[in-house]
């Protein structure tokens, strides 16, 4: 089975929203829009995104490191959010794993909000609707497309190429060897939703230099050499 | 959680009616074993159209939570799976038995269809009765699993919720069976205020049992698992929004933890000791006027006691929302 799903390199965001951006005007004007805006231009600029990015602060100054989080629905493989739709508005696509929200069918209830752990839906204050992150299923599915278009919004938009997407029950693919080979990771996995998107940590590149590595203090040559220098080249310039 | 008028208005009301309802079957009940001095079928009748009353009230109340209310027939689909499904369906079976049951007193339809050995005589009232009781706890265990089946709220995720919708419901039901009797000064009210009072003391034990589990409750989530970095200091600095959005407006109540604990001493007093002293009050002077006070003070400790309920629920999606900028 096919499970399509996005991973986010943490190591490389750069926070710069392209995703947030690009997700919001290829929704918005398509097949689950309008995603309403309110207020766009006042105090409290306020709407519905399928995609946000978050910023974290990690440890205590000057120690700090900043982590930018983007954040939308992971697509769980057990979505708690579905059982409990009354309407069956909220459903996962037995062909590609994809959960979605059944715009016509939908009653704005807000009951799988409250069965979401990551906060991932949002009700559209204009639509009265559910939304959330449909991996733009009217991308991902439209054949006429190149396959270099045939993927989401976010991941074209992302300079730095820090989104990832894919299937990650495919084990050969893009997605699953960065997961299995960078350290993949999924978020709140205590409540065993099982999401299918997932997360690549940050890691640095750190070199342990020890100071012996820079002076050589036990030359063995040295030790065992009688002669009494006065200023001239030695074997130690040359050879080491 | 951001406690919503609809729903609290929602689950008392329809726990106040449920309660009603059962109240006056009761009644029947022990009129029927000659524990009780037999009422006029009108009594019956025209208590199980309050009860139906405040179902509709109850009911009318939820169609403002929906953003689609015009689409809510569509909500009975998914019974399988979904307890705000099944929900939707027994309430309606509810109010139609609960009418069934006003209408067959009204019309006096007591003739007995057969008989159970030499005395109980199985008439339309008994048997729509006893289906409708069916019915009203049926809805009781469905409204509250709404909340309690859902994991992530852990201050809703326990057997609590369901014992405390239950009990609150059937205390304030029969308390208004009792000023329901005091109003049309009938001798049924020392039975209903005795069963009020036997139902708000076992409803008092069941909610204090909760509060002292929720005080000690240790949340599964934190913001480590929430993004997956191992440090002891991580704080938010971003959500992403600057105008809030609907995981603002929907999962926090926004009121200061005074206010949070002002309101739960309301309750606390509003719900258990006044309607209690007030209804042995009542019995103490046979007053007719304390028993409606008392359930007028209780409905009004529910409201408190419901808004508590939804403002104490923590959902693990805030760890997310904890700061603008
Ligand atoms: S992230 Fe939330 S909305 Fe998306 S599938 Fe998982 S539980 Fe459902
Ligand atoms: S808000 Fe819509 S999608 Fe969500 S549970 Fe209610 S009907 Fe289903």
């Amino acid at each position: 089975m096919t499970q399509l799903a996005l991973v986010i390199d943490l190591n490389v965001c750069v926070g710069c929203h392209a995703c947030v951006t690009s997700c919001k005007e290829w929704n918005t004007s398509g097949w689950a829009g309008p995603m309403v805006d309110q207020n766009p231009y006042d105090g409290s600029p306020t709407g519905t995104f399928f995609n946000r990015v978050q910023t974290f602060e990690v440890g205590v100054f000057p120690n700090t490191e900043t982590v930018h989080f983007p954040k939308s629905c992971l697509h769980c493989e057990e979505p708690p959010c579905v059982p409990v739709c009354p309407t069956g508005a909220s459903h996962k696509r037995a062909d590609n794993g994809v959960v979605l929200v059944d715009y016509d069918k939908c009653i704005g209830c807000k009951y799988c909000s409250w069965a979401c752990p990551y906060g991932a839906r949002e009700l559209d204050e204009q639509e009265k609707v559910m939304k959330k992150c449909t991996l733009c299923i009217d991308r991902i599915t439209d054949a006429t497309l190149s396959d270099r278009d045939r993927q989401p919004a976010c991941v074209l938009a992302c300079p730095t190429s820090a989104r990832l997407y894919g299937d990650v029950h495919d084990p050969d693919s893009e997605v699953s060897v960065a997961i299995r080979e960078r350290g993949g990771y999924q978020l709140m996995p205590e409540w065993g939703t099982k999401p299918a998107n997932h997360y690549l940590p940050r890691q640095k590149n750190r070199m342990y230099i020890s100071p012996e590595e820079l002076t050589r203090v036990d030359n063995p040559l040295r030790k065992e050499d009688l002669t009494t220098y006065t200023g001239e080249e030695t074997l130690d310039d040359v050879a080491w | 959680m951001h406690p919503a008028f609809s729903v609290i208005f929602l689950t008392t009301l329809l726990g106040a009616g449920q309660g009603l309802f059962l109240a006056m079957f009761t009644g029947q009940l022990y009129a029927l074993a000659r524990f009780l001095p037999t009422q006029e079928d009108q009594f019956y009748a025209i208590g199980s159209l309050v009860a139906l009353l405040l179902l509709v009230i109850g009911l009318g109340a939820s169609f403002f939570h929906l953003g689609r209310p015009e689409r809510a027939w569509r909500s009975a689909a998914m019974w399988r799976t979904s307890w705000l499904s099944r929900e939707v369906i027994i309430l309606p079976i509810l109010m139609a038995l609960v009418f069934a049951y006003s209408v067959a007193h009204l019309m006096h339809w007591t003739q007995p269809w057969f008989r159970i050995g030499e005395s109980l005589g199985v008439d339309a009232t008994l048997l729509v009765g006893l289906l409708g009781t069916i019915a009203s706890f049926a809805l009781f265990v469905s409204t509250a699993m709404i909340y309690a089946s859902v994991k992530f709220l852990e201050e809703w995720h326990s057997t609590f919720t369901v014992a405390n919708f239950t009990l609150l419901g059937l205390a304030s039901g029969f308390m208004l069976a009792a000023a329901y009797s005091a109003y049309i000064g009938n001798p049924l009210v020392p039975f209903f205020g005795t069963w009020a009072v036997v139902l708000t003391l076992a409803a008092f034990v069941s909610r204090g049992a909760h509060l002292m589990r929720n005080a000690r409750l240790k949340h599964k989530s934190s913001v480590q698992t929430a993004i997956g970095v191992r440090h002891t200091a991580v704080v938010q600095k971003a959500q992403g929004a600057m105008g809030g959005s609907f995981n603002t407006r929907e999962f926090f109540h926004g009121r200061s933890p005074a206010t949070v604990r002002f309101i739960r001493n309301t309750f606390l007093v509003l719900v258990f000791p006044i309607p209690i002293l007030l209804i042995v009050a009542a019995y103490a002077i046979e007053s007719t006027t304390l028993p409606i006070l008392a359930f007028v003070v209780q409905y009004l400790g529910l409201i408190a006691e419901r808004w508590y309920f939804f403002a104490e629920a923590k959902h693990p999606q805030n760890l997310y929302y904890q700061s603008i900028s």
